[in-house]
């Protein structure tokens, strides 16, 4: 779902706001080597496998009834939600090839044309939820050491996702989902239109508009809501600039200071993509060129253009079932500076929208597999960011550097679990890590920013049918990260969280 | 620059991996053995909502739908490779789970694993006594395919008259004939004869031998008989050579053939 709680709805919309997600989190500064290293990772690996064991034994297990997405296209397809999704909203492989081949089965019944004129493909997605969020380091005037620990729990709202998607017409496939804050304020999260099957062919698919990135392990169906598990990490991570080892550039601790960009691999972007795949969509690829203004409208930035392919092939394995094996890469590039021009009135010059200049290449580039044995799946993804330091420093490209500066680098690793006991239950566990290569500052301490977050949850749905679906999903989940509070110690944060989310 | 190219070459490194080993994952059907018990975890997932728990057609979306969906439990099948009035094979089931029907909502279900196609096959036929009690019928043999040629098709289109085909299908294959309105399956269900203008495709297949196939074994459960009787091979062949033509849109050896005598015009002579 895009836009679920406010947060996760900043963390991929709001560029200012990624920011903020991304800096969440802290370090200890008399810290000079952070204690983690290889048995440290295994440690917390195990406790968290024990932890997914445990949740696993005590879960409860729903009798297994009628179950299941969007029910725009249950009502459309006459096809039970399950049919696509091993739990709403992630698809499965026969929910993946009926995206991929432009939301249709491949029978003359697909047109829309043969359907009622009482159908409107719309559907809605809504969510509320209690939830306790806990930062273990909040900057506070009141306390003396500038952080203290903050909980907060309440109920709360998610904004709406309108849904309008399905054909125009046999082989013209679209989306336009207008999505809102939980104030209501709407924006356009997607909106496009795909011309499927050129030349005769499924190897040829051309889409245009604003839409998710070809990502296989997709954000957008991720199947936890919370503030602190409802993304994915290293689909924003950003490299910070560690304050103790720059001088030059005055920066606070846990905020990537005047980077130039926002990226977010799970942002949905502007731009056009080819795609294809095999008839039986074992075999998929994708080409994308995008405006570089990480899915930003009406021409922010410059005239720049970024890339991104992917390609995935499923094999079968008879006992096991379906294991699909994937890789992609993003190639982007993001203006340093900008033409500004000083409002009357003002001292302070602005940007000129769409003037970017100087501009410097940043990489995400990584490989995924979608591992199944019977009842559990098993998600593990890598990947490798990259940026020039005049990106995350914000230093105009004309101009020389900081001594000591270097272009930052991080590796990002994820493990998935699912395990589907019944259409109607699902239980998930992640855990992610993410380690700095290359600081921007050769100087900086190498584990500033390293990052830790796990998540758990169940998600029940106890009815799921073509007309409407309702969903139970208790979850917790915790994010940890080196040296980024206000005083450069570490910081957590966690959310325990039981929301209902909801589609009709 | 540099940076893309790497990007560039890594992934399509990975690709072009991925498309050679595409040509070796054709698992035949030989090689599979269908399980029961995956097969009753994977039904309710994927057929029960229009097949129902119990297989008889009744599923919760089935008032929805039209045509109606499979009634498993009476054991009758349209898409098979057996005689009339016999069981089709397991791998017939499987061919039509693979390839769907064209014109129902009945989707191809080539993406799921072939494991788990088989797997549901050999849960599905539980739900008839039939398969307990009696063997699938032996498949036809389709002979080699006679040349398409003018006379073929003139003769088709004969055929076509002659074995009184318009009356369901129409006289130019839209399935407007005058008997259309009163077709009901074994069900007493309204079943409309197919539209041969609509597609390239059948509802049991593609291709020509898919159709010599079908005018073979006959539809069991719709009006659609088995013309074994009725037709030599080679008239099977000259049928399936004229019915093409009537897919217009279709670039086909046989539309090319009556193009070039002369067009439709040709065949106009033999029609009402």
């Amino acid at each position: 779902m895009n836009s679920l709680f406010q947060l996760i709805q900043n963390c991929r919309l709001n560029r200012d706001e990624v920011t903020v997600r991304t800096i969440v989190l802290s370090v200890r500064p008399d810290k000079a080597s952070y204690s983690g290293g290889q048995s440290a990772i295994v440690g917390r690996v195990a406790r968290f496998s024990y932890s997914v064991t445990l949740a696993i034994l005590l879960v409860f297990v729903s009798s297994s009834q009628k179950a299941s997405g969007l029910p725009i296209f249950a009502k459309k397809t006459g096809l039970r939600c399950s049919a696509c999704h091993e739990a709403w909203p992630k698809l499965n492989t026969f929910g993946q090839a009926f995206r991929d081949n432009g939301y249709q089965i491949g029978n003359e019944r697909d047109s829309p044309r043969y359907l009622s004129p009482l159908y409107w493909p719309a559907g809605a997605r809504f969510a509320t939820a209690w939830h306790r969020e806990l930062n273990t380091a909040q900057a506070t005037d009141q306390s003396a050491t500038g952080v203290q620990p903050l909980t907060t729990q309440g109920f709360d709202i998610s904004g709406i996702d309108l849904w309008f998607a399905g054909l125009l017409e046999k082989n013209i496939s679209f989306v336009v989902l207008p999505s809102s804050d939980e104030y209501g304020n709407f924006h356009f999260e997607s909106g496009w239109v795909r011309f499927d099957n050129l030349l005769k062919s499924p190897w040829m698919n051309v889409k245009v508009g604003r839409f998710e990135l070809d990502n296989v392990v997709s954000e957008k169906r991720i199947l936890t809501l919370s503030q602190n598990g409802g993304t994915y990490q290293m689909y924003h991570y950003l490299p910070l600039v560690d304050p103790k080892a720059n001088s030059a550039t005055p920066v606070v601790a846990g905020e990537t200071g005047a980077s130039t960009t926002s990226f977010g691999l799970g942002d949905n972007q502007l731009g056009l993509e080819v795609a294809g795949h095999s008839h039986n969509d074992y075999t998929r690829y994708s080409l994308s060129l995008l405006t570089s203004s990480d899915g930003a409208v009406n021409l922010p930035t410059s005239k720049g253009y970024d890339t991104f392919l992917a390609a995935s092939r499923q094999v079968n394995i008879n006992s096991l079932g379906p294991q699909r094996f994937g890789a992609f890469s993003y190639i982007g590039q993001s203006p340093t500076e900008y033409l500004t021009q000083t409002p009357s009135g003002s001292t302070a010059p602005a940007n000129i929208p769409g003037s970017g200049y100087g501009n410097k290449d940043f990489t995400r580039t990584g490989v995924f597999a979608l591992l199944s044995a019977k009842k559990l799946d098993v998600v593990p993804t890598y990947m490798h960011g990259a940026e020039s330091a005049d990106i995350a420093l914000g230093i105009p490209a004309n101009e020389t550097a900081p001594k000591g500066v270097q272009n930052p680098g991080w590796n990002g690793r994820m493990l998935e679990l699912y395990y589907t006991q019944n259409l109607q239950f699902i239980v998930i566990a992640r855990y992610e890590d993410i380690r700095n290569t290359r600081q921007v500052f050769a100087s900086s301490v190498g584990n500033y920013g390293d990052l830790d977050a796990e998540t758990i949850a169940l998600r029940w749905m106890p009815f799921m049918h073509s007309r409407a679906g309702l969903a139970i999903c208790p979850e917790y989940a915790k994010v940890h990260q080196v040296g980024v509070s206000a005083i450069e110690t570490n910081k957590t944060l966690s959310s325990a969280f039981i929301g209902l989310d909801f589609a009709f | 620059m540099k940076v893309f190219l790497r990007g560039a070459m890594f992934v399509g490194a990975i690709a072009l991996g991925f498309a050679a080993c595409a040509v070796a994952q054709n698992v035949p059907l030989g090689t599979l053995t269908g399980h029961f018990k995956q097969g009753e975890a994977a039904f309710p997932r994927y057929c029960n909502g229009c097949h129902g728990v119990r297989g008889d057609g009744k599923g919760t979306l089935a008032p929805y739908l039209d045509p109606k969906p499979r009634d498993y439990t009476m054991g009758v099948f349209k898409c098979r490779s057996t005689p009339t009035g016999s069981l089709p094979t397991d791998e017939d089931l499987f061919n039509t789970m693979t390839r769907g029907i064209v014109t129902a909502a009945m989707p191809p279900w080539a993406p799921l694993p072939p494991q788990t196609r088989i797997d549901i096959v050999v849960y599905l036929k539980g739900f008839s006594p039939r398969f307990a009690n009696e063997a699938p019928g032996i498949p036809i043999v389709i002979p080699a395919e006679s040349p398409v040629t003018v006379s073929s098709i003139k003769h088709g289109a004969e055929l076509y008259q002659k074995l009184a085909c318009a009356k369901c299908h129409g006289a130019k294959g839209h399935g407007d004939g005058p008997d259309a309105p009163t077709l009901f399956n074994i069900k007493h269900e309204p079943l409309p004869p197919y539209d041969f203008t609509v597609t390239e495709r059948f509802k049991c297949g593609v291709t020509n031998s898919d159709l010599y196939r079908t005018f073979m074994t006959g539809m069991d459960g719709s009006p659609m008989l088995s013309y074994a009787d009725k037709l030599t091979p080679d008239q099977a062949w000259d049928l399936v050579h004229f019915v093409r033509t009537l897919q217009v849109a279709r670039k086909s050896k046989e539309n090319s053939v009556l193009a070039e005598a002369g067009g439709q015009k040709l065949l106009l002579p033999s029609q009402p």
